[in-house]
């Protein structure tokens, strides 16, 4: 399984044909207390760089870009009922949705670890 | 993901296209900073928005006592002979017969009755009046006092002094160990103090709905001050975000937000700003306007919302008929940590503003249901003395 980030920092797990996409540590630092997320629903086709979840915190509203394009399998149905999770375990059980990739192409443009590691570091 | 902007420019500059020229820093700029403080630019200074993080920092406010610097605000001192009485021609408060010491709130009018700034003043002589006032628009209410005041009156802003407030069930008692004699005022009441043979003006009061205290503090000495309050055990140092969710919780108006030139008092339902005898007199600036309103009811009035659901509604986000017509605007809004709810401060038409009636809300192309309710959210824990 491979991980790879966007500049937007969300991260994308994939695993055969099928992704999991949440936002990374850093980003979630930088929101401060999540007390909302929208997932997007089962089915629903997103392009890449489609607005497909929006996460609120205490003080403020961000849209979560699609890393890749497809359709979606499930949104995590676990942040409707403790959207902190994204706080506490943003690159795991704070996911927030899997898609099946229809182009494993782009995920040639995104950073792997380190090269996020790097770009956070220049932030 | 996107950031959207997480503390507001504020004040009258954002509709005009301000852009400050240059950041200011704060006398505990690098207090912040050392103590963790995310800092952010606000009211063109840097200012800490958090520490540990919004949630954390307004329960432990609630619970025990918060430190905040709003040194970005404006302190003034405004003397001459007559100063109460010059002041009264410019808001709709009784000050040339207000006990001294004793703070107001009050709002500075335009001619048309729409707001140019809240603000506290409390008289400190018959010819001393101490001011203080939002600091988005700090420099405009400076421009506006000086044009209308008499030229025999003295505008003194304070830019030598920071202000620190300590709010909380434990501020006063903590800030007490500090300060003697602190504990002995009750809500608004203000005096004259000492630290380490520095002079502070205390006032007792706040924008947080707590009990606690606002402190005028040398320039000099605020680092050691604040080093001094935050070693009590119960202070530990608060954000900006955490004060305004607080003041949201308080159900209390921001300026920028809430209020701008365009809403009048009776709209922003400070109808206890307007004192009697100044009803009486219809001598203040857009008294025909504020007073008809007061009589027949505003078109539209400031009410406080409990949104259902968890996703918070913000500023911005439409009030809407059943047609879908936009009929008001959400002026704050949030998750209330205190409520563990998202809640809101909107203009509504009169016929929504009572309390228990429903109205549909409507932020980037999805409704919400929220039901108008009496503020404020958190009730207030102001000291006014024993009975």
């Amino acid at each position: 399984m491979s991980r790879y980030f966007t500049e937007d920092h969300e991260w994308i797990d994939v695993d055969g044909d099928t992704g999991t996409v949440g936002i990374s540590d850093y980003a979630q630092g930088q929101l401060g207390d999540i007390v909302f997320v929208e997932v997007p629903d089962a089915g629903r086709s997103l392009s890449k760089g489609d607005e497909a979840a929006v996460v609120e915190s205490v003080k403020a509203a961000s849209d979560v870009y699609s890393p890749v394009s497809g359709n979606v399998l499930e949104g995590n149905p676990a942040l409707t009922d403790e959207p902190a999770l994204v706080n506490s375990d943003p690159e795991g059980d704070g996911w927030f949705f899997k898609i099946t990739l229809s182009d494993a192409s782009e995920l040639d443009a995104l950073m792997d670890e380190t090269a996020y590691a790097a770009f956070v570091a220049k932030l | 993901m996107s950031d959207t902007p997480i503390l507001h420019h504020g004040g009258t500059h954002e509709d005009d296209g301000f852009e400050p020229l240059e950041i200011l820093t704060l006398p505990l700029d690098a207090w912040h900073r050392a103590k963790g403080g995310r800092m952010v630019e606000f009211a063109g200074y840097h200012m800490p928005v958090q520490y540990e993080g919004i949630m954390a920092e307004h329960l432990w406010t609630r619970e025990n006592a918060g430190l905040f610097d709003v040194s970005h605000m404006g302190q003034l001192s405004i003397t001459g002979e007559g100063v109460a009485t010059a002041l009264e021609a410019l808001m709709p408060a009784a000050i040339s017969d207000a006990p001294l010491n004793k703070a107001r709130y009050s709002l500075l009018l335009n001619e048309e009755g729409g707001v140019l700034d809240d603000l506290m003043l409390t008289p400190q002589a018959a010819d001393r009046i101490y001011m203080v006032v939002n600091g988005a628009t700090k420099y405009d209410d400076v421009a506006h006092l000086v044009e209308h005041l008499p030229d025999d009156i003295t505008l003194n802003m304070m830019e030598d002094h920071a202000l620190l407030a300590v709010q909380g069930p434990k501020a006063v008692e903590a800030v007490a160990r500090l300060v003697p004699g602190v504990a002995a005022l009750t809500f608004m009441q203000a005096g004259a103090f000492e630290w380490n043979g520095h002079a502070l003006w205390i006032s007792r009061s706040g924008y947080t709905g707590e009990d606690g205290v606002e402190m005028s503090v040398p320039a000099e000495a605020a680092e050691a001050f604040a080093d001094a309050l935050v070693a009590q055990p119960e202070i530990k140092p608060i954000g900006l975000g955490a004060r305004d969710s607080l003041r949201l919780e308080a159900g209390l108006p921001l300026y920028g937000h809430d209020l701008d030139p365009a809403i009048t008092p009776v709209q922003a339902d400070l109808g206890f700003a307007l004192f009697k005898r100044r009803r009486e007199a219809a001598d203040f600036p857009g008294a025909a306007r504020i007073l008809a309103e007061r009589e027949n009811g505003p078109a539209t009035k400031r009410v406080g919302l409990l949104v259902e659901g968890r996703q918070p509604v913000r500023e911005g986000a439409d009030v809407v008929d059943t047609t879908g017509a936009v009929v008001g605007r959400v002026t704050s809004g949030g998750f209330a940590p205190t409520v563990g709810a998202p809640i809101a401060m909107a203009y509504v038409p009169l016929a929504d503003a009572a309390p228990g009636t429903v109205v549909t809300l409507s932020q980037r192309g999805k409704a919400h249901r929220a039901t108008v309710t009496a503020m404020p959210f958190v009730p207030h824990r102001y000291f006014r003395g024993v009975k």
